[in-house]
């Protein structure tokens, strides 16, 4: 199973973005990859250049101000940085799915839910209209919408976000999509309606084998849909591992900090934080970016970069991190 | 057994609905029923619900940011909901808020001390010198240094804003802070930082809270005592610990369920509820939570269940619970 290709390798992926006060390097050397059937989780705070690694796979930043300046997305063998727009608009709705935090800014207002992915099926898979249409009904019924044919009727704004969510989902599924890029996808829902949202995805993947990328800042969520996670802070990787791992062992500092400011329920008092905050992106450290917060750092962490390490499985970016994991064994052993 | 600094008896807020030209009442939207509790001085109280619950429209009814329809709220000792409005400026120093969105409840032209420094003006509370020491130790109490006192809101990030924020709300030295989302738009590592503010500032200044979020494992780290709001009415109330310990409304036991946390995250059997929560301009009959509720019976849709509590203070509004 290792050796088969991956769907999707991200090699050094280097998007910027111009603005006035300067260069912003949003994402600044990412690199992943992703198996079929894989759920990967990129997870990062704000500004940590996770929802702009999803977009500059789908090579959907808007230029200017934005600009992919280097690497490569494979998507089953091919550069998609490299492909015409036109072959580019194929892929995407037919072999990558995207769906977003609002699915309202990515629905349109005067068409019906049911001619949207009636329409979607049409451009993708061809056919009739009528045999369209009774597929739209069909796939809204699979994502758990109820009277499926009354609701193919409602227009955007007459949903409830959750049901949105269900239709954008209806329409990824639809088109039979290889991977499925989720950016943010259940963030601005409520909890309960979010555990029916990652349900569905879950179930989605297992009936079809579908490849899914989720971007989210929500460490609760990664640990519930993930099979690997990868940690972004500040444009960079700086830890992948699969998901028990690193949840139960996390190698980087500030991995370890995200994990203990997460409230427990069953525990009160003060939590665990991470002091100070993010670096300006105008401004970034000339060595680690994680370390004028780091409560490991020595003077040399932030003098120069610090390379992504494979310890084994997995990867971390922390000149420290046995020293950090020593310690914290004979902390434990005391 | 002292009085309570806050109670708030048989609460309730129907909004209009209006439509077509002439601007015809078409229904109302029922946001909050009957909502009673007290909150002692000094207790951190925490009112979790999802949207719609009605938790903020209570917050903002408490404080008579609207007024409420239903109900009374007396402060101690004062009936706010009965206060002419010309009165309201003396118990707003005494009452304060604290908004989610620290980027839209900061003026943009107004500095840092500008806006702590706005209700001690207002107040009439300190001038020139003793102003501007004033200020500086506010900032101080936040975490914030005296250097920013001049700079403007663009000039900070979430946290800080949201800090400022808080300073304001402390400038007044008021007996009671309602904290409205205060940390839901922030990131998680910044959020630890604002709750341990919240949870310091209770400690030092023995504050009196009414901390309203969706987010029940954040509400439990700083709250004494838990609310749990459904479709404009309180289902359960417990003391934190017990609430987590042994939830009883089948509301609470779900949303405790869907809640993701990291550490009991091993892919655990869920309660995943079914459907969405219905609209509060046709809330359904009997008990709010029936259409959606695991364990409902009809006699669930003959009446509402009342808010029944066992002497541990630990109460719920469940038909199937209370009569086991």
């Amino acid at each position: 199973m290792a050796d088969a290709p991956p769907l999707l390798r991200v090699r050094d992926l280097r998007t910027r973005f111009t603005t006035d006060a300067g260069t912003v390097r949003a994402v600044d050397g990412v690199s992943l990859t992703l198996r079929r059937g894989e759920t990967l989780c990129v997870l990062g705070e704000s500004g940590s250049g996770k929802s702009v690694t999803g977009f500059s796979i789908m090579n959907l930043i808007p230029a200017p101000p934005g600009e992919i300046v280097g690497g490569s997305v494979l998507f089953a063998g091919r550069d998609l940085l490299a492909l015409p727009e036109a072959e580019m608009q194929t892929i995407r709705g037919n072999d990558i799915a995207m769906i977003f935090q609002e699915p309202l800014s990515a629905l349109n207002p005067v068409y019906s839910v049911g001619e949207q992915i009636a329409e979607a099926i049409r451009r993708h898979r061809g056919g009739t209209r009528r045999a369209a249409r009774a597929r739209a009904v069909e796939m809204l019924a699979t994502v758990g919408i109820p009277e499926p044919a009354r609701r193919a009727r409602d227009y955007p704004h007459e949903l409830s976000g959750g049901m949105r969510q269900r239709v954008m989902i209806a329409t990824a599924r639809a088109c039979r999509p290889k991977l499925l890029i989720a950016d943010e996808p259940t963030t601005a829902l409520d909890v309960t309606i979010q555990a029916q949202i990652l349900d569905l995805i879950r179930r989605l993947q297992r009936d079809t084998g579908l490849a899914v990328l989720f971007v989210t800042h929500d460490v609760g969520v990664a640990a519930e849909i993930a099979d690997r996670i990868v940690v972004m802070y500040a444009g960079q990787v700086v830890e992948e591992a699969p998901a028990e791992a690193l949840l139960a062992d996390p190698k980087m500092p500030y991995t370890q900090g995200l994990l203990k400011s997460v409230p427990t329920p069953g525990e009160d008092g003060r939590l665990p934080m991470i002091p100070g905050q993010v670096p300006d992106p105008l401004r970034p450290p000339a060595g680690c970016a994680f370390a004028p917060r780091c409560p490991h750092a020595d003077a040399d962490c932030g003098a120069a970069p610090v390379a992504l390490e494979d310890i084994g499985g997995r990867l971390v970016r922390c000149r420290r991190w046995r020293a950090i994991a020593g310690a914290a064994g004979r902390e434990a052993a005391a | 057994m002292t009085a309570p600094l806050l109670a708030v008896r048989g609460l309730g807020k129907e909004f209009a609905l209006r439509d077509g030209p002439f601007g015809r009442v078409t229904g109302t939207v029922k946001a909050v029923q009957d909502v009673s509790f007290d909150i002692r001085r000094g207790e951190v109280v925490g009112l979790v619900g999802e949207s719609g619950s009605g938790k903020t429209t209570t917050g903002r009814a408490i404080l008579r940011l609207t007024d409420p329809t239903a109900g009374s709220v007396r402060f101690d000792g004062i009936d706010v909901t009965a206060l002419p409005r010309r009165d309201l400026r003396a118990l707003r120093r005494r009452m304060q808020i604290v908004f989610q969105d620290p980027f839209d409840s900061l003026n943009a032209r107004m500095t840092a001390a500008e806006t702590v420094g706005e209700a001690l003006t207002i107040h009439g509370l300190a001038r020139g010198r003793a102003r501007r020491d004033r200020i500086a130790d506010l900032l101080a109490r936040v975490g914030l240094p005296p250097a920013v006192m001049d700079r403007h809101p663009r000039a900070f990030s979430g946290g800080q804003r949201q800090r400022i924020g808080i300073a304001r709300a402390l400038a007044v030295e008021p007996d009671f802070i309602v904290a409205d989302e205060p940390v839901s738009a922030l990131d998680l590592s910044i959020q630890a930082q604002i709750v341990n503010l919240l949870i310091d500032l209770k400690q030092d200044l023995g504050l009196t809270l009414l901390f309203i979020s969706h987010d029940l494992a954040v509400v439990e780290h700083i709250s004494d005592r838990i609310l749990v709001m459904y479709l404009g009415r309180i289902v359960e109330a417990a003391p934190a610990r017990r609430l987590f310990a042994a939830p009883r409304h089948p509301y609470t036991r779900a949303l405790l369920s869907a809640a993701p946390g990291v550490k009991t995250a091993a892919r655990r059997e869920r309660i995943i509820l079914k459907g969405e929560i219905p609209s509060p301009i046709d809330p359904p009959s009997g008990c709010v939570f029936r259409t959606r509720c695991p364990i409902a019976t009809p006699a669930c849709a003959a009446r509402v269940p009342p808010l029944t509590g066992t002497a541990d203070g630990h109460a719920v509004a469940c038909l199937q619970q209370t009569s086991e």
